[in-house]
């Protein structure tokens, strides 16, 4: 196989999970709570789980792992969306998305080893 | 989803994808230099300084265009920033490291935020003053 660039690699991976995280974002965000960022973050933290887990070629970590499942998630949104809704006098809305993303982040890790056990 | 016209839709695509290519690839240049915990606190601070940045300026500004904010937002900081991994490095830590990696991680990606909202608005009392 002809070794490809591990940089166009992590960019077209990075690309394809943007372009996901948008269209996930325009189908279930909500106003009253972004339901799309806490989407893409726990789904995301399983694929990554997977990949790290199964330990695939290289250019499968690059293009899946560090290109599309770090794009398809997100850390600035979440700390945007975090402030926003303390802004807004919602600060146990704010804390509890918090506290959805990191526990929902893990516990998909934790699933995604499971899977990757069996 | 609502109907966009094909050439809105072929224009977000373009942008995003663009945006995410380049986001992706900054990151992972950063991880060349700085590895591991370390170089995904850097850009996820980083990521949300700038994004808070843009998006408080199209809250109290207004002088971005929107297709500017869609590809450096949607398509490069969002990108350029991750929480995937952030998520794997911390479970891959003793319990007292992954405890302050949340805490940390956490601590700078608000305070960045907060620390752009406290700039855009420093700007806009400056340009409203001008404009006065």
């Amino acid at each position: 196989m002809v070794a490809i660039d591990p940089a166009h690699l992590v960019g077209t991976g990075g690309a394809l999970g943007a372009l996901a995280r948008y269209y996930v974002g325009q189908a279930v965000d909500h106003e009253s709570f972004p339901v799309g960022t806490l989407t893409v973050n726990v789904v995301g933290s399983f694929v990554l789980g997977l990949v790290t887990f199964l330990s695939p070629g290289k250019s499968v970590a690059l293009l899946v792992g560090v290109g599309a499942c770090g794009s398809f998630t997100t850390f600035s949104s979440f700390s945007f969306d975090t402030v926003r809704l303390w802004e807004e006098g919602r600060p146990a809305v704010a804390v509890g998305n918090a506290a959805l993303n990191l526990g929902g982040a893990l516990a998909a890790i934790g699933l995604a080893w499971v899977v990757a056990s069996v | 989803m609502s109907k966009a016209h094909p050439l809105v839709t072929l224009e977000t695509i373009v942008l995003v994808g663009i945006g995410g290519f380049a986001g992706s690839n900054l990151r992972y240049f950063v991880g060349q230099f700085v590895p591991g915990l370390q170089g995904t606190l850097l850009v996820n601070a980083l990521g949300s300084f700038a994004l808070g940045f843009l998006l408080y300026e199209a809250i109290h500004v207004g002088i971005i265009g929107s297709e500017t904010k869609m590809v450096a937002t949607t398509g490069f900081l969002s990108s350029f920033t991750t929480y995937s991994t952030f998520a794997v490095e911390t479970i891959q830590q003793t319990p007292a490291l992954a405890v302050a990696n949340v805490v940390g991680s956490y601590a700078l990606g608000f305070a960045g935020v907060l620390v752009a909202r406290a700039l855009v608005r420093r700007f806009d009392s400056q340009s409203r003053r001008r404009d006065a």
